[in-house]
């Protein structure tokens, strides 16, 4: 299952990279909040994969800290720039 | 033979969930709106990380990783809801106007049409 679970995780990192450079393009802040979210997710199923991949369990934890942390992060983003109003 | 069952269906749930992590890649880029970017994210976050989580949680069997790994789903799925509330709360509190379509000529039509009212022309 090795192989498969690197090939997955080859492909999920392309999606990244594929939203990274389209991002640059936006001009509002409010779509990099968004895609801070969208590659977060993309991250957490990359890492858990790694743990499989590598036959370490101390992965799933860093991938449980990271979800936590990067929700904590986009909530907060989100209400700073809700209020510091219209820019 | 189980073994056998379960790979399988862990492969498939896998694909299924790449190919909606993939569904909200493409959403992200291609669609003109924020509103419409946030569905297609969120839509990414449920299903294409909870379908591999699902897959990941057949292929490792019956151990102690399957309590981290539904915990980790559990905490997406409550996540993604308040994620995609409060950024489109903060979309909606800083104006940004949803997308319409030929938006500019429907504003200068808009124009003429109070203009003609004003000098009957």
């Amino acid at each position: 299952m090795s192989p498969f679970f690197i090939g997955v995780s080859i492909i999920l990192m392309m999606g990244v990279f594929a939203t990274l450079f389209c991002v640059f393009r936006r001009p509002n802040i409010l779509d990099k909040v968004l895609v801070v979210n969208l590659i977060g997710t993309n991250a957490l199923v990359i890492l858990i994969l790694i743990s499989y991949i590598s036959n370490r369990g101390a992965c799933l934890d860093v991938a449980l800290a990271y979800a936590l942390l990067s929700f904590i992060a986009i909530v907060v983003f989100a209400r700073y720039i809700e209020s510091r109003g219209k820019f | 033979m189980f073994d056998v069952i379960s790979n399988s269906l862990a492969v498939l749930f896998l694909s299924v969930g790449v190919f909606f992590l993939w569904v909200g890649v493409i959403g992200v880029i291609r669609l003109p709106d924020i509103y419409s970017r946030l569905h297609a994210a969120t839509k990414c976050d449920i299903l294409g990380a909870g379908l591999a989580l699902i897959g990941l949680m057949i292929y490792e069997g019956l151990s102690f990783n399957v309590l981290k790994l539904l915990l980790v789903t559990l905490l997406l799925l409550s996540s993604s809801l308040v994620v995609g509330h409060v950024i489109a709360r903060a979309a909606r509190r800083i104006d940004l106007v949803p997308w319409q379509e030929n938006r500019e000529e429907k504003l200068l039509l808009e124009k003429e049409k109070l203009f003609r009212e004003i000098f009957k022309v």
